[in-house]
């Protein structure tokens, strides 16, 4: 039986495509953009996120570590990574919450069960559930037996995807997603290999042979102050857009830096500092920039 | 359309005037009381009383008012009811100094109580005759918070008006008198001559409204010979006009209208103080006909229809609740009287109700922004999108209104209890959340039930913690019992017994009500106490109904499923730890305490294990009160809504397995325990519509809701569909409070600031700045929906 790393679930999302819908992350993502907002989603494999605020010093995970992990230096938990085999042990007795592992395996059965838990709500709104991650075509084959999975059940599918994969599984996806939220960050290659790791060019001609089939697509583009949100590249990006055949709209994304406490939890360096949120205006700016070139946009998801 | 200079002027008059305690009532009362009338029955006497009230209280017009007429001597001045409950001076001065809700007494009213009031009413209120005439194990209940007492400081209410005052005045309803008058036999009917007593007092109510209302109308006619304004003095003329018109005969346009209704709603809360004030019910339904006629004819505009509506809004927002004392004052402390206004729903032939007057109410609700009437909008599988949608805009406003109700659920709960179809469509809720058959009802909401401290005693075996008094039966020691199953029993027993206790009090407290203080005016507008020749308070109402709210729900459900998951499930924890735990207020055991509250299934989360538990909570209280019988005829059913008595309740009750520390609030309503829901509002509907709300009189949920949340037409969308998926599910009701903690917090440490910040307490709203401390907090931790 085939089996994906999940990291979350989350109800009621109304901004990840039409209707009411269940999000479903899954763990694993070819890229490590700076400005990731979930870097839990980025490893393959589970791993343990520690909430320090919420340790109460109590010590009961430094006795229950199988690997001698953890110690108490005075109220204060100290785990070392390194010797860490995210085996859960230390997140069970914490009564605090502050430990938990961040993925975890399921089959298609329990992800179908927590789907199926707002069909009501999704009849009702005409929704249905998004897989995300990290990048959900990287488990493809979890991926294509639960978007299967949802087909038969007549519940309607979205995939979030960065684009960063062999055509083919796109391609697979694409008889079961009704939906593609395609992720466009940057046209400029230097810039993207820089700031996500990877090269941008499989992204976009897999992004143009989508649209070439005809299928929905909303491009989701965030907006990144420093990175992206320059007069050249909105005007690349828009450029790029205007071109594609079958494109919904934009989601004009602002970035946010609210995720900086999420890499402190997995005892990681946020790599992008200093950089604030982009203000209304300059959000109202852009949109009206793209529009310009005969674009449907809307701001936030 | 911008509120008229007039209608802003009004409105920052009614917002800015203080409550103050009146003691015109008082003394007419008094004073009436005082004279020898020799023979006389309850119903006449009572009915003498009013028509001296008509007769001698203050008749005001405010300047440029277009609807006339207040409860006190002037707007915000609230009458006392010292036949029902006499304020010793004690009670005036806290009511004149305390932080919250307080009421200014002046030195004369301070006097003249202190004089008259008092030494007459001294030893012969209602209240003090129920508190004599309540058992020890009562009164033991009640002193340890078990449960309240609607009734012992005012008197049955929560009752609303159907459609019939606008098809006909008092001298239709006369007329309907000396029918039943005529049918009367006095040879073979052994009732016939109390029946005559009864109705003869409602003969003279009539008379004594009418007569209200002429002494209106002779005002209306001095104020406009004074008058030097053309306009002002043609207003006032017109109003001279309506006042003699109604209540006496029916309306004959939307102006006459509103003046009518509000007339009988001034009889109703002048002859007696019944709880949640008095509603005008389905106001869309009652006053489209002379919207539409208005229109049609060209007298009427949309505009001068909605400035008239806003009159109306003045008015009842003019009157603050009776001052409250002691234990019903810390369960319903707030000035907002509960006049919930339906908009929408169905019309008696089931098609949808809604139309061009519900918009215009919604608009008008939208423009006041005041505490005061409550306005919900009652939502049926035929109820356009566009209405609901109409709704979710001002409810984005955010200051909790209007409330959203599932009509077809009202309809489906009250033909389950044998109402007809007609009666159910033409019914509504009022008050908070409470369903009920309008212009044909007696409902009374009779006292909150403490569910947490019934398992309080539970685990003591009969013993309350806190002062060590034995208040109940023995279910045995917890220590000994083998599963889950028998402590639930034993919690049945105990439940059971309270039940009892507060049955036979009620059973005893109806009768007070309905020998020593009959409402003969009350009893005119609901049928069919006339065609019955019986008091509202006597079972003359068609369907007479006693509700029993139960409280605490949401910890009730985690307790025990905190109970359920580790002493017997899991065994992390032996029942004596447990309660040592509970004992130690978990005073150097914040680990277990955490255990209890992070690794236990919750209530509010979707999770089946939990939502169990819920609803055998649900079952059993349904169980041990549903179907019994009351004094008037009718029966007992539940309900489940709090006001803002899960704070005194809370502050009563030790701690909870479900961590929740001693003294804390409970939950509130069918809502889960504040913070415990972590999955989203869909995981929310999910659980709370597990429970049977058809087997209810009436559920409260509460969601609040960040603004984010909201912005966009497609979030507004997505938040009707949400609403309409959670109908669909059979919940009863819904309201939000769109409105983020940071305002919450900054608004409690800058009240002054914040004077209008209105929220969503508990099935009404209030302002924030006036609830005390422990509310302040407990809204601030609901949940706060955040966006994904």
């Amino acid at each position: 039986m085939v089996k994906g790393v999940v990291f979350a679930v989350k109800r009621f999302a109304i901004h990840d495509g039409p209707g009411i819908r269940t999000t479903v992350f899954l763990k694993g993502c070819p890229l490590e953009c700076w400005w990731c907002h979930n870097p839990e989603g980025q490893a393959g494999e589970p791993e343990l996120v520690i909430h320090g605020s919420r340790c109460i010093g109590c010590g009961a995970c430094v006795d229950a570590c199988p690997e001698g992990a953890i110690s108490l230096n005075d109220t204060l938990t100290v785990t070392d990574r390194r010797l860490c085999t995210v085996c859960g042990a230390c997140v069970e007795i914490c009564y605090a919450e502050a430990r938990e592992v961040a993925g975890r395996e399921m089959t298609i059965g329990e992800v179908m069960a927590e789907i199926e838990r707002d069909r009501a709500f999704y009849d009702e709104s005409s929704g249905g559930v998004t897989f995300s991650g990290g990048e959900p075509l990287l488990q493809q084959e979890f991926l294509l037996a639960v978007l299967e999975a949802c087909a038969d059940r007549g519940i309607d599918a979205a995939v979030d995807t960065c684009g960063f994969c062999a055509w083919e599984k796109l391609d697979a996806a694409r008889n079961y997603a009704g939906l593609f939220l395609y992720d466009l960050k940057l046209v400029d290659e230097t810039r993207h290999r820089e700031l996500t790791g990877v090269s941008n060019q499989l992204i976009l001609e897999n992004l143009k042979a989508l649209s070439r089939t005809g299928h929905t697509i909303i491009l989701r583009v965030p907006l990144i102050p420093g990175a992206n949100d320059d007069a050249e590249e909105v005007r690349r990006i828009g450029e790029f857009a205007a071109d594609l055949p079958a494109l919904q709209r934009i989601d004009l994304l602002p970035y946010h830096d609210t995720s900086l406490e999420k890499y402190r939890r997995l005892d990681r360096i946020y790599p992008l500092t200093g950089v604030r949120r982009p203000s209304v205006e300059r959000m109202d700016e852009v949109a009206e920039t793209l529009r310009g070139l005969g674009l449907t946009v809307k701001i936030g998801g | 359309m911008p509120i008229s200079e007039r209608v802003a002027r009004l409105r920052q008059q009614s917002q800015e005037a203080i409550p103050t305690l009146s003691s015109e009532r008082a003394e007419l009362i008094t004073e009436f009381y005082q004279q020898q009338l020799g023979p006389v029955s309850a119903p006449t006497r009572r009915a003498l009383a009013f028509k001296h009230l008509m007769e001698h209280k203050t008749i005001c017009i405010g300047d440029g008012e277009l609807i006339v007429g207040e409860k006190g001597p002037a707007p915000r001045a609230a009458p006392t009811y010292p036949e029902i409950c006499c304020h010793s001076l004690e009670d005036l001065d806290i009511l004149h100094s305390r932080e919250h809700v307080s009421f200014a007494v002046s030195p004369q009213v301070r006097e003249v109580y202190e004089h008259t009031i008092i030494p007459f009413w001294r030893g012969k209120t209602i209240r003090e005759l129920i508190f004599r005439e309540m058992a020890p194990e009562w009164k033991s209940a009640y002193d340890a918070g078990v449960f309240t007492e609607f009734m012992e400081q005012r008197s049955p209410g929560h009752t609303a008006l159907d459609g019939k005052i606008y098809a006909g005045g008092m001298e239709d309803f006369k007329r309907g008198i000396e029918r039943s008058l005529e049918a009367l036999d006095l040879g073979t009917d052994e009732d016939a001559y109390d029946k005559q007593e009864q109705l003869r007092a409602m003969y003279i109510c009539a008379d004594a409204l009418v007569r209200f209302a002429q002494r209106h109308a002779a005002k209306a006619r001095e104020l406009s010979r004074q008058e030097t304004d053309p306009l002002r003095k043609a207003e006032l003329e017109r109003i001279a006009e309506i006042c003699l018109r109604v209540p006496a005969r029916a309306p004959t346009d939307f102006w006459e209208a509103l003046q009518h209704y509000w007339f009988f709603h001034l009889g109703v809360t002048t002859e007696l103080n019944p709880w949640d004030a008095f509603s005008p019910g389905r106001l869309d339904q009652h006053l489209y006909l002379f919207y539409w006629k208005g229109m049609e004819l060209g007298t009427l505009s949309r505009g001068q229809a909605e400035e008239l509506l806003q009159c109306l809004w003045i008015k009842l927002n003019n009157q603050p609740a009776p001052p409250k004392v002691g234990v019903t004052a810390a369960e319903s402390n707030t000035y907002n009287d509960f006049a919930q206004i339906n908009l929408g729903g169905l019309r008696e032939d089931g098609s949808d109700g809604v139309n061009d007057v519900s918009y215009l109410i919604l608009d008008v609700v939208e423009q006041m922004r005041l505490l005061q009437p409550s306005c919900s909008v009652h939502v049926s599988e035929k109820s356009p999108d566009r209405f609901l949608k109409r709704a979710a805009e001002v409810i984005r406003t955010g200051f909790g209104q209007p409330s959203v109700f599932n009509s077809d659920l009202v309809v489906q709960e009250m033909v389950r209890v044998g109402k007809t179809v007609v009666d159910a469509r033409n019914g509504g809720t009022s008050g908070c959340v409470e369903t009920g058959a309008f212009g044909k009802e007696n409902y009374n909401l009779s006292g909150y039930l403490n569910m947490p401290k019934v398992l309080e005693v539970t685990f003591h075996n009969g013993l309350d913690p806190r002062t060590g008094q034995r208040l109940s039966i023995q279910t045995g020691d917890p220590g000994q019992f083998d599963g889950f199953e028998d402590l639930f029993e034993a919690y049945e027993r105990q439940l059971n017994h309270f039940v009892g206790i507060k049955v036979r009090g009620n059973n005893v407290i109806e009768r007070i009500y309905a020998k020593y203080l009959p409402v003969p005016f009350l009893s005119l507008l609901i049928d069919d106490c006339i065609a019955r020749g019986k008091d509202y308070h006597d079972g003359g109402a068609r369907y007479n109904t006693t509700y029993i709210q139960g409280v605490g729900l949401g910890t009730m459900a985690d307790a025990l499923a905190a109970v359920k998951h580790h002493v017997y499930d899991n065994r992390t924890l032996a029942m004596e730890e447990l309660l040592d735990v509970l004992g130690a207020d978990f005073q150097g055991r914040e680990r277990q305490r955490l255990m209890l509250l992070n690794k236990t299934p919750k209530y509010g989360n979707d999770d089946d294990d939990a939502d169990a538990v819920m609803t055998s909570v649900f079952d059993a209280f349904y169980d041990a009160i549903d179907g019994l019988r009351n004094t008037r005829g009718g029966r007992y059913h539940v309900n489940f809504l709090p006001t803002t008595v899960h704070v005194y309740f809370g502050s009563v009750v030790g701690a909870t397995p479900d961590g929740r520390r001693s003294g804390r609030p409970l939950s509130e309503g069918v809502s889960p325990v504040q913070g415990a829901d972590r999955q989203g509002p869909t995981a929310v509907f999910k659980s709370v519509a597990k429970m049977d709300h058809v087997r209810t009189g009436g559920t409260l949920l509460n969601q609040k809701f960040s603004p984010q949340l909201l912005r966009g037409e497609d979030s507004l969308d997505k938040f009707c569909q949400l609403i309409r998926t959670y109908f669909k599910l059979d919940g009863h009701h819904v309201q939000f409070n769109v409105v983020d903690a940071t305002t919450l917090r900054a608004a409690q440490e800058n009240p002054e600031e914040h004077r209008d910040l209105i929220v969503r307490v508990a099935g009404y709203s209030d302002y924030f700045c006036d609830l005390g401390r422990a509310l302040q907090d407990e809204i601030i931790a609901r949940t706060e929906h955040q966006d994904y």
